[in-house]
């Protein structure tokens, strides 16, 4: 833990012996034991690398500036007060960044959904004219990445008068989500059995109410894992917020990572470091706790994209 | 039968579609309209055809955000994949075989919760951690962590090292989630081909160079592509985490800060959108040649 740096047995992975077939039994034990020692020493040190930096913000949450500039990162802070903590969230507004994320994110993942599942649908399953032309259209965005329209979409929102608006922020979640959803989902339909839905439509339901109460049943672990997907990516979006959340008294709604950010620098003018601690503190232990709950789910949601 | 499609069709396609035109495409395409003007983002539109290329040519400020963007484009990808590679390994075959099976190391499932936490992590937030664990004084961890004697590190206010550590935090918070999806690639090969290797005598290091790799390599080339990705973003880091954003001296700079800072610190709307159009076609030329080699090496497997 003494060097970032160091990536830790990578290249050290033990060359074991190759030669000597004669008595290769002892021999391949002591290889795998080898082995099985130096992977633990790599894995182990890696784990201390990804937490290393997480525990240190924990522990220097408690501590006092002070404290702080003494060095020694894991020491154990002097005295355990909550008073960084009431500083974060009351002074430094953390607890209502967290609630504007929060309402955020639910309505535009809300939205993405709704209409992602309703797009993906009507062209993974419907033959019609253009059909083609609007799948490729929405898989292009794909392409694109997202702060190459910075400008232009600055002022396509403020001529609406949508800007420094949650309204403008969750419309331009919902559109910027729509291509992988979509895409995702498309694919998703298109892999789903036909014989329930003709016999729906045999039985005379309409078009709409198949598709909410067949298709989307059926697809539920595919919306599930796309979900996931989109509530993480849209609640770590820090580059739409910084655009968009701007103008006057928009500081009262900035989103968390633009809080954080903001508060950090702040707090580089004022020398508060603990309370920046106490308040990524507070950021990130939501995460870690529903992280516990939905460890299984969040991985299969976020490499689900990936496996597609 | 299909009575009422149309109706139907045009309904649940009305909504998604003019969101998607309005803020996504229409927004795109009119960043190639404003890199032909010198639009400031107030009053009418000039237009000054190539003029904003040619100053793109002679601003050095581009060209290192340029090299900073390959810079990550090459290394990012490289580390990245070679560590998930050889964790992913350790986990599912690092514990020998017995019964015939070959089995994870001990504790292999707290690894990957472990490893794949921060990937949950807003970049935003881990620009600030990052931010104060690069600090140049005792307060910063690493400083921290040397000792007494040792001179302060710079790190982030250092020219030549503002880059790498960029790098190196890109790459902590992306290991843990590559580990996940090459253990899932790992968990679908046929035990039996281990088996059968393992009967031959073949070492761990020729399990790992021999049938892993050439069997994930579809899995790798999708990292390829992901990491590329996040290699030109990068946005929230170098805009939160470095000493002037983007300094010292430019030495951080990349090319979504610079689109950033033109279009709303500078007032200079068509010089930004003149970057985004370069930036369109750097990720373009970086999706062919990805797909040139996928195919090349598809041949070859």
């Amino acid at each position: 833990m003494t060097n970032l740096t160091s990536s830790p047995g990578t290249e050290a992975l033990p060359v074991v012996k190759e030669t000597k077939s004669a008595g290769r039994k002892p021999e391949a034990k002591r290889e795998v034991k080898a082995f099985t020692g130096l992977a633990h020493i790599a894995l182990f040190a890696w784990a201390l690398v990804t937490a290393g930096p997480l525990i240190w913000v924990l522990l220097a949450s408690f501590k006092s500036n002070t404290e702080i500039f003494l060095g020694k990162p894991f020491a154990l802070p002097e005295h355990f007060s909550l008073d960084t903590y009431f500083d974060a969230w009351g002074e430094a507004h953390i607890g209502r960044y967290f609630l504007n994320s929060v309402i955020v994110v639910l309505i535009s993942t809300a939205g993405t959904m709704l209409f992602g599942s309703m797009a993906a649908y009507v062209l993974a399953r419907y033959k019609f004219f253009g059909n083609r032309f609007i799948y490729y259209l929405f898989v292009s965005g794909l392409a694109f990445p997202t702060f190459m329209a910075l400008a232009p979409l600055f002022y396509i929102l403020k001529n609406m008068g949508l800007l420094g608006t949650y309204t403008g922020l969750v419309l331009v979640y919902i559109a910027y989500s729509l291509p992988f959803t979509v895409f995702f989902l498309a694919a998703f339909f298109k892999t789903l059995p036909y014989e329930i839905e003709e016999a729906a439509t045999v039985d005379g339901a309409s078009h709409t109410r198949k598709f909410f109460q067949i298709m989307m049943p059926m697809a539920k672990s595919g919306l599930v894992s796309i979900t996931i997907f989109n509530i993480v990516g849209q609640w770590n979006q820090y580059l739409l917020p910084v655009v968009i959340m701007t103008g006057p008294g928009a500081e009262s709604k900035y989103l968390l990572t633009q809080g954080i950010a903001n508060i950090s620098t702040s707090a580089g003018y004022h020398a508060e470091w603990s309370t920046l601690f106490a308040a990524l503190t507070l950021s990130i232990l939501p995460m870690i706790v529903v992280y516990a709950i939905f460890q299984r789910q969040i991985q299969a949601g976020l490499t689900a994209g990936a496996v597609k | 039968m299909r009575r009422g499609k149309y109706p139907f069709i045009i309904g649940f396609l009305i909504v998604p579609v003019a969101l998607y035109c309005t803020f996504v495409v229409a927004a795109y395409l009119q960043t190639f309209q404003l890199s032909l003007s010198s639009w400031s983002g107030l009053g009418p539109i000039e237009y000054v055809g190539f003029d904003n290329f040619t100053k793109l040519w002679h601003d050095e400020l581009f060209w290192k955000s340029i090299r900073h963007n390959i810079f990550l484009l090459v290394l990012l990808p490289i580390v990245t994949i070679i560590l998930a590679m050889v964790f992913a390994f350790l986990l599912n075959v690092g514990g020998g075989h017995r019964g015939g099976t070959t089995r994870g190391v001990w504790g292999s499932k707290v690894y990957r919760v472990i490893f794949f936490f921060p990937q949950l992590l807003a970049l935003a937030i881990v620009a600030v951690i990052f931010g104060r664990v690069f600090g140049p004084d005792k307060s910063g961890m690493l400083n921290g962590l040397f000792p007494e004697s040792w001179k302060p590190w710079l790190f982030l206010a250092d020219e030549r090292y503002a880059m790498l550590c960029i790098l190196i935090v890109l790459i902590w918070q992306a290991v843990g989630f590559y580990v996940v999806l090459f253990s899932a690639g790992m968990g679908s090969i046929p035990a039996e081909i281990y088996e059968a290797a393992a009967l031959d005598g073949a070492t761990r290091i020729t399990l790992f160079f021999r049938i892993t790799i050439p069997l994930l390599w579809n899995t790798v080339q999708v990292a390829w592509v992901y990491l590329g990705i996040a290699a030109f973003d990068a946005f929230a880091l170098v805009n939160i985490m470095t000493v002037d954003r983007g300094g010292p001296n430019g030495a951080s700079s990349v090319l979504s800060l610079m689109i950033y800072r033109n279009a709303f610190e500078f007032s200079q709307a068509g010089y930004a959108s003149a970057l985004g159009v370069v930036l369109f076609f750097l990720t373009l030329t970086f999706a062919a040649l990805t797909l040139r080699v996928t195919r090349r090496d598809s041949v070859e497997a």
